[in-house]
């Protein structure tokens, strides 16, 4: 007996000495840098985060730190904390929630730089270490909108309502169907669509029984999403569905429905960011990246068709996302929709971030003899939040 | 020869066990625990199994940051912890810890939003507050505890369903009070419970006088054993006078005001916003730290900073060998959890093998005296 005791308080002592002893090495005296997710690699927006970040980190010789599973509380502060504590000269934080707490690290520790995606908070705190990052993803978001009215096109139903799943009815998903809803639009002129939101960005089940209600009740034709699981996707292959999705391909899971999917491609920013940090140069406080020189490799960015995409398709994106690019195209064009009947002549949106959301700044602009709704000009996270005609939100469930 | 066949082995209760040995089968629970994460890091990253138990113990202590977080989790869970014991021990199985959390993380909330915009100074909202937190948690747990008294509902389903309610209204509360639509309250500069020294301190302090307080009201008091009788027996109870609708009432209003004072700290003095997730799943969590400790205030200290030491621990190690997907280290954590509950098991049972060899030597020996 007293021999087992004695091996026990032996080994464990054995082992917290080596361990101790190897907890000091590691780490090869690369710039370190962190990365703060909301959720792991499970969550489709995560893993687009993730997957940049270590393609950045590779690319410029730096050592990523990953924090996974970040809560939207006082843990996201603590994270920021605990990777400045570690050495990290530059943490992104990538979740809506997670801003305040990062401003407060950002205000804490000076010497770091901080940036977070999709916050509003940069351009008027006045903090310099800390900075917004956003893509003028609505770009993306008509791209393939144009892909699914393709689609609906060569499948030649008559049935021209769609569908679409959203997390949070704000600007940020507003301002993303609504973009989509006019891609379609500019091929299927009376294309109609019903929006179903979850109240939450990650909610499996809640994505999937939206999706399903969708296609069951309000008998949709194709459906395209705003929320970070797999639920609307999969729900979309059971039923054989089309659907166009968000942050990554599905295509693995989905084979046979897959059309396309836009998602903002973080590796430039992160790159941006790293370079400048290099040459101890200022990173902008709000940025916004753009469609690259291909439909794949810019911020803005598509995946690689699916089977299920209509032939051609790619032949027109590149045609309309050159016009795109030039400007001769604009998303959000106020002659292509209108609002309870009238076209949009002036809009005032809430550009400066206060706690009442205030709109503060007149965004309908005319350039060329077009009118259209500046999106992401003022400020790199969308504002756009206008219920256009010919999207319908279902509040409740039909059934 | 005995043609019986006879199983390999049998269990039986123990009827007495030295606290040596019990401690004895928990450490080899918690090395094989140990060695479990080892060998899992081992399959799924190829990690040194030093490697791993270094980042372990340096998730948890390996900075002063992240010991007082370790404290402080250690605290909240503990606090969580304290609500649940009484109900526990009066064998009222109260799972709507999250719920009772959450409700009063909500009130606190509303109260720091709406006076703080009205321009209420901050001693008045925090006094506001305090009150109505706890008063708003201990409604969470009266309502099931109503029914269970009068018309003996079953109250884990119940309290259960309450959860679903608070996580509910909070997403009502989020849909109205931000009006953007995007379901995020930015933190509230108003009405922030002080610093004590440090952020952390302040939750600690709150937790250890509860400790305090509950361990004297389980242990010395007329209340706390009313309630131990009514677990034992709610014949009993009402043999020797004891009005049981009154103590099941009684005990699930304190569990449920401990909980809602949980969600003050959380709203007031950690999170300063509230979510769905804010109770981070403390109320089932706790259920664990109290089973563990078999109900014992002062040996939920251990099984709470376990607990603590084990999800921050792994969390580190998950971060030091590039895990990105949660799945895993969820399973480690499961497993551990497994070989220390699993072991409770042993200390409560005696598992006796039928050795031969060994029944054959023991006639030897007798034969020869």
């Amino acid at each position: 007996m007293k021999k087992t005791i004695k091996a026990l308080a032996l080994s464990a002592a054995l082992i917290s000495i080596s361990a101790g002893a190897l907890v000091s090495c590691g780490g090869d005296g690369k710039q370190k840098v962190g990365l703060i997710c909301l959720h792991g690699e499970t969550s489709t927006y995560d893993k687009n985060f993730i997957d940049a970040f270590k393609a950045a980190c590779k690319a410029k010789g730096l050592q990523g730190i990953i924090k996974t599973d970040i809560p939207e509380g006082e843990e996201a502060y603590n994270t920021a904390k605990d990777l400045v504590d570690q050495g990290c000269k530059y943490v992104f934080a990538d979740s809506f929630g997670h801003e305040s707490h990062i401003l407060r690290a950002a205000q804490e520790s000076p010497e770091v730089q901080f940036s977070h995606a999709t916050g509003t908070m940069a351009h008027t705190a006045n903090v310099a270490n800390f900075h917004n990052a956003f893509a003028s993803i609505y770009e993306g978001r008509y791209l393939a909108g144009v892909a699914a009215g393709l689609k609906l096109k060569e499948m030649g139903t008559t049935n021209h309502n769609i569908g679409y799943v959203g997390a949070f009815p704000y600007a940020e998903v507003k301002s993303g169907y609504t973009s989509f809803y006019l891609g379609v639009k500019s091929i299927i002129s009376d294309v109609t669509m019903d929006v179903v939101f979850t109240g939450s960005w990650y909610d499996e089940a809640g994505e999937k029984s939206a999706a399903t209600n969708l296609i069951d009740n309000y008998k949709v034709a194709l459906v395209s999403q705003h929320a970070d699981s797999m639920g609307a996707p999969t729900a979309c292959e059971q039923k054989n569905i089309p659907n166009v999705s968000y942050n990554g391909s599905t295509e693995n899971a989905c084979p046979n429905t897959f059309v396309v999917s836009s998602k903002i491609n973080w590796q430039p920013y992160f790159e941006y960011c790293f370079d400048q940090i290099a040459e101890s140069k200022a990173i902008d406080t709000d940025w916004s990246g753009k469609l690259g020189s291909t439909l794949y490799d810019g911020s803005v960015a598509l995946t690689t068709l699916g089977k299920a995409a209509a032939a051609g398709t790619e032949a027109k994106l590149n045609e309309v996302a050159a016009k795109l690019k030039d400007g001769s195209l604009k998303v959000f064009d106020c002659s292509t929709f209108t609002v309870k009947g009238e076209h949009l002549t002036s809009y005032m949106a809430d550009v400066n971030t206060d706690s009442e959301f205030t709109p503060d700044t007149e965004v309908i602009k005319t350039e060329g003899g077009v009118t259209y709704f500046a999106e992401s000009e003022y400020r790199s996270a969308p504002y756009f939040d206008i219920d256009i005609d010919g999207i319908t939100v279902r509040t409740t469930q039909s059934n | 020869m005995n043609k019986n066949h006879e199983p390999l082995f049998h269990i039986v209760k123990r009827s007495d066990i030295t606290l040596k040995k019990a401690m004895l089968i928990r450490g080899i629970a918690l090395l094989s625990g140990l060695v479990s994460i080892c060998l899992l890091m081992l399959i799924f990253t190829g990690a040194n199994p030093f490697a791993v138990i270094g980042q372990l113990f340096s998730g948890a202590f390996g900075t002063q940051r992240r010991f007082w977080i370790l404290l402080r989790d250690s605290c909240l869970l503990l606090g969580v912890g304290l609500a649940l014991v009484p109900a526990f021990k009066m064998k009222f199985w109260n799972l709507g810890g999250n719920g009772q959390i959450l409700i009063g993380s909500l009130v606190s909330i509303i109260c720091m939003k709406y006076m703080g915009e009205a321009g209420v100074s901050d001693p008045i909202i925090i006094l506001v507050m305090i009150p109505s937190s706890i008063i708003a948690g201990a409604i969470w747990a009266l309502i099931p505890a109503i029914f269970k008294a009068f018309f003996n509902t079953n109250e884990s389903l119940f309290t259960l369903m309450m959860n679903y309610i608070a996580a509910g209204i909070v997403s009502f509360f989020l849909a109205v009070a931000v009006t953007s639509g995007s379901g995020t309250l930015p933190t509230l500069s108003t009405g922030n419970l002080p610093n004590l020294g440090n952020q952390y301190l302040l939750t600690i302090i709150v937790v250890i006088l509860l400790l305090v307080i509950m361990t004297i009201y389980l242990k010395y008091t007329k209340q706390g054993y009313e309630l131990t009788v009514v677990g034992e027996s709610q014949n009993t109870a009402r043999y020797v006078g004891i009005n049981v609708k009154i103590v099941i009432i009684r005990t699930m209003v304190i569990s449920g005001a401990i909980c809602g004072l949980i969600g003050l700290l959380l709203a007031g003095s950690i999170n300063h916003t509230v979510n769905t997730e804010s109770a981070k799943n403390m109320g089932f969590t706790a259920i664990m730290v109290a089973w563990l400790a078999k109900f014992n205030p002062l040996i939920m200290i251990a099984t709470s900073l376990f607990i603590t030491f084990l999800t921050r621990g792994m969390s580190q190690v998950q971060t030091a060998f590039g895990i990105t997907n949660n799945s895993i280290s969820d399973i480690i954590i499961g497993l551990v959890y497994f070989f220390i509950i699993g072991c409770e098991f042993f200390i409560q049972y005696q598992v006796i093998f039928i050795k031969k060899q060994k029944k054959k030597e023991l006639q030897e020996k007798e034969s020869e005296q």
